[in-house]
């Protein structure tokens, strides 16, 4: 193995070859993996075609899950109000570490999960993506929909650790939860201007061909709603140092994806299904989420999320997310 | 308005697009297309008046692709952002609205057909995956994640890359490694073409040169 620092990327050691070199115009800047942290290097789909262990039919399922993952829009009106696709956010198919990979969910729960205060399974992880991050309805526990979902994170799994829980490029928060004192709404739209407008539009709303999302809005009614992960600021901030603008992660300084971050989550967007009537009380209520984000808070003089705009979507709660209790 | 052209009118140009921004006329564009900048050589002279180009010579079709992605090569090229020995003695004497006029004309001709595939089954395969799924291991997102559906192109900024000759698609990678062209917005491109291997690089030529282009119509 190297040892050269100049060559600095990815975790080299379950890289493929072909180590972008220091020279790079572009570089991909990555955090280095912690020592002690299990580093996954995912299958692919490619790998699946080629395993002949695996039954015929099981296979038919995990590609099931694979397209519904990459394309959610065959969802939408049924399970979908917004524009996301899974891979949307979880960007690499859900296989990237840094990107949101999504298998760790099949490695380590079921597990306690402090946003819903009880033990949650995969299936229900997946159902907190879809009533949030999608603005939608989860499909129904054991049905087809959610089987192969289940499935196809599963196979991500393929040979990870279970209950492992020092992983290295999970989730998004490597740039820690402090916000930066010298936050600003001015400089974050300065930097969104510079970066990100090109591929987002000016308005957030993003850019579709045909009817088909190609950049997917950051705020407004196609966006992810006020209760997703996302709003909140330091989750933001580390998604996008790591994955935004598209292929040039870690290009940005850590001071700009915050003040960017701060500044799509500043912008309006469909209502948090948490949501009792009114903005300040829901963000009290469920306060060890909202200190986060600027829900139910004073932005250029209104109260984020003070409205009854539930986007696309034709109801504000789903019916599925339900609390449990084992007393 | 200057704009007399019946066919952009009928896009919606006017509708569209500030009543003050300058309007490139197709059939003044026609006029340069064919005689040139009054120093260089025709435009037609390479990518035919049908703007069909020529893979063999590395010549890009300009039929059909949107207006203001032809305009700004054009403007481009004079700027030195893009390098190119051919065309830039062939565009320094036009006027910005004769930049706009032609950019204009090629953008209304009719697409050509799709050329024959070059290149054996496995390169398109990999070309195609390269396409519509990228090699994210190597942090190269598929083209269509901008170039938008089925490589068709997005707006101005994204030009369709389906049904462009697999030769000039190579030959503008090989541009943007070495630095020939940076042009590109945010060095988007830059970035990409330079973790392509050499393999991909053919594959992914190969496979968009063999696609049926659509134009993008009345996106200017
Ligand atoms: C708008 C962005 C967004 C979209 C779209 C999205 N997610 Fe997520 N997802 C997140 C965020 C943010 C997290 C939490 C990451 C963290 O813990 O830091 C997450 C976490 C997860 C996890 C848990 C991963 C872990 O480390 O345990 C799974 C599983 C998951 N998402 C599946 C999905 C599925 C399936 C879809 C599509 C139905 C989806 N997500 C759509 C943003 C999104
Ligand atoms: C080259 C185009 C491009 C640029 C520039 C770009 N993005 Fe994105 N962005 C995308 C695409 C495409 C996706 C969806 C990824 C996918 O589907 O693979 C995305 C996804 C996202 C998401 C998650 C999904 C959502 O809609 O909420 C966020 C947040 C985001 N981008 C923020 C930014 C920010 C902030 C910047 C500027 C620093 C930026 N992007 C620059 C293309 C771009």
């Amino acid at each position: 193995m190297k040892h050269n620092f100049m060559l600095l990327t990815v975790v080299s050691a379950v890289m493929s070859t072909q180590v972008v070199a220091s020279d790079a115009k572009v570089p991909v800047n990555l955090p280095e993996s912690k020592p002690g942290q299990y580093v996954h290097q995912a299958p692919t789909i490619d790998d699946l075609m080629a395993d002949e262990s695996v039954h015929p039919e099981l296979r038919k399922v995990i590609l099931k899950g694979y397209d519904l993952f990459m394309n959610t829009q065959q969802l939408r009106g049924e399970y979908v109000f917004n524009d996301m696709s899974c891979k949307t956010c979880h960007m690499g198919e859900g296989r990237m570490n840094w990107s949101g990979p999504v298998w760790p969910a099949a490695t380590t729960l079921p597990d306690y999960r402090g946003k819903n205060k009880h033990v949650n399974s995969l299936e229900e992880r997946i159902a907190g993506c879809f009533a949030y991050s999608m603005n939608g309805q989860p499909p129904a526990y054991g049905s087809d929909d959610m089987l192969a979902l289940t499935a196809y994170h599963q196979w991500l799994a393929k040979s990870a650790p279970v209950y492992e829980k020092n992983i290295s490029g999970r989730g998004f928060s490597h740039l820690g939860k402090q916000i930066p004192d010298d936050i600003s709404y001015a400089k974050g739209e300065a930097v969104y201007a510079a970066n990100c407008a090109i591929c987002h539009g000016n308005d957030g709303a993003g850019q579709k061909k045909d009817g088909k999302v190609v950049f997917p809005p950051l705020w407004g009614d196609g966006a992810y709603n006020w209760g997703a992960g996302l709003t909140r600021v330091f989750t933001a901030a580390s998604f996008i140092k790591n994955n935004m603008p598209l292929s040039k992660p870690g290009s940005l300084s850590d001071n700009d994806a915050w003040q960017v971050a701060w500044y799509i989550n500043s912008q309006e967007r469909p209502q948090d299904p948490r949501y009792t009537g009114d903005a300040r009380a829901t963000r009290e209520q469920f306060i060890d989420f909202h200190k986060h984000t600027r829900y139910g808070t004073d932005v250029n003089g209104k109260v984020l999320g003070q409205h009854d705009n539930t986007g696309e979507k034709p109801f504000l709660k789903p019916s599925n997310l339900k609390p449990r209790t084992f007393e | 308005m200057l704009q007399r052209n019946g066919r952009l009118t009928l896009v919606g140009a006017l509708l569209f697009s500030s009543a003050l921004q300058a309007q490139g006329v197709a059939a003044d564009g026609r006029q340069v297309v064919m005689q040139g900048d009054g120093s260089g050589a025709p435009c037609m002279a390479c990518h035919g008046m049908d703007g069909a180009g020529n893979n063999a010579a590395s010549f890009p079709r300009l039929a059909g692709l949107d207006a203001d992605y032809i305009a700004k090569q054009m403007r481009d090229y004079n700027a030195g952002t893009r390098i190119s020995a051919i065309m830039q003695p062939n565009v320094d004497n036009l006027s910005e609205q004769q930049i706009l006029d032609v950019a204009a004309y090629y953008a209304e001709q009719a697409v050509p057909a799709a050329q024959a595939a070059t290149g054996n089954e496995e390169l398109l395969a990999l070309g195609e995956k390269l396409a519509n799924r990228g090699d994210w291991d190597q942090y190269i997102p598929a083209c269509e994640s901008c170039h938008g559906p089925d490589n068709q192109g997005v707006g101005s900024t994204f030009p369709g890359i389906a049904g462009q000759h697999g030769n000039y698609i190579r030959q503008q990678l090989h541009a943007w490694r070495s630095g020939a062209r940076h042009n590109d917005p945010n060095q988007l491109m830059t970035g990409v073409a330079e973790r392509l291997t050499e393999q991909q690089i053919e594959a992914v030529a190969a496979y968009l040169g063999s696609r049926q282009a659509v134009a993008a119509e009345g996106e200017q």
